[in-house]
């Protein structure tokens, strides 16, 4: 996984509720086992037929949004299926910041073992963040995971706050299944002292 | 010192160990696979050269991209093919136990964890599937997890996972007939909100849950997770375990049983409903809590706050409708009985007893999908596949099928559905699918009408 610690690019704003993972990655795109994931994001939004026409009114098929790699969305971001495809898709489209207003839980898991950062930040920060976003298409915003802290395309900060671990996981760029096979012995154990009986 | 709650016990019984990032590893009893998220994860394992640590603990199904179509085979859904072939692969070379498409045993997930018993009250439960809350109805710890938590578990048979603050939702008060387990649930998530319990554990309690038969509790856990909850329980007790044994499940392991919540446990976060009198609920939008009684009008996006009328004006526009319409009445195009949430013995009775030697209202395409093999042979059994089709309704194969549409099966663009399922985004039945989510009665009834009807009326 590649480490994340300061991002410097366009800002997509995509300000609705409720994104749900189907949107992020329509489950029809697994049909193909190598699928497209960069292409599958958002499929159902971004083009009109579902497939390839692109929706020339979509936020990511308009001129300066192209190349966001932050995306700035409303609430309940990435709610619905647990499927980890809707991080791939977006990481593989580039997008390795989502700043919204809350995130669904598993989504949630899902983006930092990823190396995608959750932001959530108060609906009026979220806001003024997109309104600079959609005034100046294109510009670059800085996320700077380091200092925890975001500067919009007109200079305006504002200061975000993530967990410890989740913070020193996607620093690193650590794969969290080299992590939890260092944890075997303790499993070991916790297996070996379990009462007889329990399932 | 204040008791623990039921979620508490179960969870501290599994914590193998506090990590220092604030989380605890838990130990998973029960994983259960399936082809859709599980493949890649059985792939990149394989790669990397690493070994499923205990498969006797693991277990997997064919379920979501199934065909569903009667007398199905490979050929009838293609891209399922590899999805198949990679669980099934997987599955033997590590001694997995696998559920395949023509075992007597086959169906969704969640609905065959339960009914095989692999599933039992106090255990901790994990699946790439949002929607493994479903059987914490049982008394379990079951939660969703991703791709990289399915990996996790089958190298190690535990996952840090952070401890969810745990929140009682009392329900008190009694449903009407025809009113069932779904009409709460809606009602639930109506009233708390697509986020109502996000980042908690919850556990239903109070006399009309402690009403509700076994299979309603399901409907009631599944559903948690659209008002946000990734763990919902139900604490065990007689009903639970009569189900069981009639499903054949040895009850010998209910000494091992986890208790309720002690009367003086602690909640981080307390609701109460009273729900008497309650409507049948279906609904209006694309998510599940912009939903209504079935004799409401669409509502008027003015009338509720800014960042959620916004979010309904959108979902008028997808669906088609006006503020002020009745929902009573729309004509529908297609309707879906099935799913995990609804695919049980129970919701096909009820959907059969609305329909009793009624026709289902011309262009309307209707279809009954089994959630299992198991209750497939139940209902033929009672004759309930007779009722169905001499109505004109599809009898179908177990799976996922309409609820997800991944196995080529959908909702054609611009048809109004009314379905058991659980989700009503925008595309999930198909693209451009108008979804309605309701009650088995409620979907039987719209069958009959050929438009959203209240299910009281048949
Ligand atoms: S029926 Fe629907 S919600 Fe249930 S497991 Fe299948 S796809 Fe998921």
């Amino acid at each position: 996984m590649e480490p994340l610690t300061c991002i410097e690019a366009p800002a997509a704003p995509l300000l609705r509720e409720n994104i749900d993972t189907d949107a992020l990655f329509p489950a029809a795109w697994a049909w193909d086992f190598e699928t497209d994931y960069a292409a599958a994001l958002f499929a159902n939004w971004r083009y009109l037929d579902g497939r390839s026409i692109e929706d020339p009114d979509f936020v990511l098929n308009r001129n300066g949004y192209r190349g966001a790699r932050i995306l700035i969305a409303g609430g309940n971001f990435g709610c619905g299926s647990s499927r980890e495809h809707a991080v791939w898709a977006l990481a593989a489209f580039g997008i390795r910041v989502v700043i919204a207003v809350s995130f669904a839980e598993i989504f949630r898991g899902n983006a930092i073992a990823n190396g995608v950062l959750p932001v959530s930040l108060p609906r009026a920060s979220v806001e003024a963040l997109a309104r600079a976003a959609r005034a100046h298409p294109g510009a670059p915003f800085r996320v700077d995971l380091v200092r925890g802290s975001i500067r919009d395309c007109e200079g305006n900060g504002v200061a975000f706050a993530i967990e410890a671990a989740a913070r020193e996981r996607l620093l690193a760029g650590v794969d969290d299944i080299d992590i939890a096979c260092a944890r075997i012995a303790a499993i070991e154990r916790f297996e070996a002292a379990r009462p007889p009986g329990r399932h | 010192m204040s008791g623990k709650s039921l979620f508490e016990k179960i969870w501290e019984e599994h914590a193998v160990e506090e990590l220092p990032g604030g989380e605890t590893l838990l130990y998973i009893d029960r994983h259960l696979l399936y082809e859709l998220t599980c493949a890649v994860a059985l792939r990149r394992l394989r790669e990397a050269g690493r070994r499923v640590r205990r498969a006797d603990r693991t277990w997997a199904v064919a379920d979501h991209m199934l065909s569903t179509a009667p007398g199905r085979g490979p050929e009838s859904f293609p891209p399922a093919i590899p999805y198949l072939r990679a669980l099934e692969r997987s599955s033997r070379d590590a001694g997995i136990p696998y559920v395949g498409p023509d075992d007597p045993r086959q169906g969704i997930v969640h609905v065959v964890a339960a009914e095989t018993g692999v599933v039992l009250p106090g255990m901790t439960v994990a699946c790439g599937d949002s929607h493994t809350c479903t059987l914490g109805a049982l008394g379990a710890v079951a939660f969703g997890i991703g791709t990289g938590g399915i990996e996790q578990v089958l190298v190690t048979q535990a996952l840090p996972v952070r401890r969810p603050p745990v929140m009682a939702v009392q329900v008190e008060g009694g449903l009407a007939s025809v009113v069932c387990a779904k009409d709460l649930a809606l009602y639930l998530i109506g009233r708390l909100g697509a986020e109502g319990a996000a980042g908690h554990a919850v556990e239903f309690m109070g006399s009309a849950v402690r009403a509700l038969p076994m299979e309603g509790r399901f409907t009631l856990c599944n559903l948690a997770v659209e008002f946000g909850a990734r763990f919902a329980l139900i604490a065990p007790d007689e009903e639970t375990a009569s189900w069981l044994h009639a499903a054949g499940v040895d009850g010998a392991g209910s000494t091992a049983w986890p208790e309720a919540a002690c009367a003086d446990a602690h909640f981080d976060a307390r609701h109460a409903f009273d729900i008497d009198g309650l409507a049948p609920q279906i609904t209006w939008g694309t998510g599940p809590a912009q939903v209504c009684a079935v004799t409401d009008a669409v509502p008027d996006p003015a009338s509720l706050g800014a960042a959620q009328a916004a979010a309904a004006e959108r979902a008028l526009d997808y669906m088609g409708l006006r503020p002020g319409q009745p929902l009573r009445g729309l004509p529908v195009d297609d309707v879906f009985i099935g799913s995990c949430t609804n695919g049980r013995l129970s919701d096909l009775r009820a959907a059969a007893a609305v329909v009793g030697s009624r026709r289902v209202a011309p262009g309307v395409r209707a279809w009954v999908v089994p959630g299992s093999r198991t209750v497939a042979r139940a209902a033929q059994a009672e004759g309930l596949h007779e009722i169905f089709l001499a109505a004109g309704f599809e009898w179908r194969e177990p799976g996922c099928s309409l609820c997800v549409a991944v196995n080529g099966e959908a909702v054609p663009a611009g048809h109004r559905a009314v379905s058991t399922s659980n989700r009503n985004f925008e595309h999930r039945q198909g693209r451009g699918a108008r979804t309605h989510l309701a009650s088995p009665a409620s979907a039987a009834a719209a069958a009959i009408a050929g438009s959203i009807a209240d299910p009281r009326e048949f």
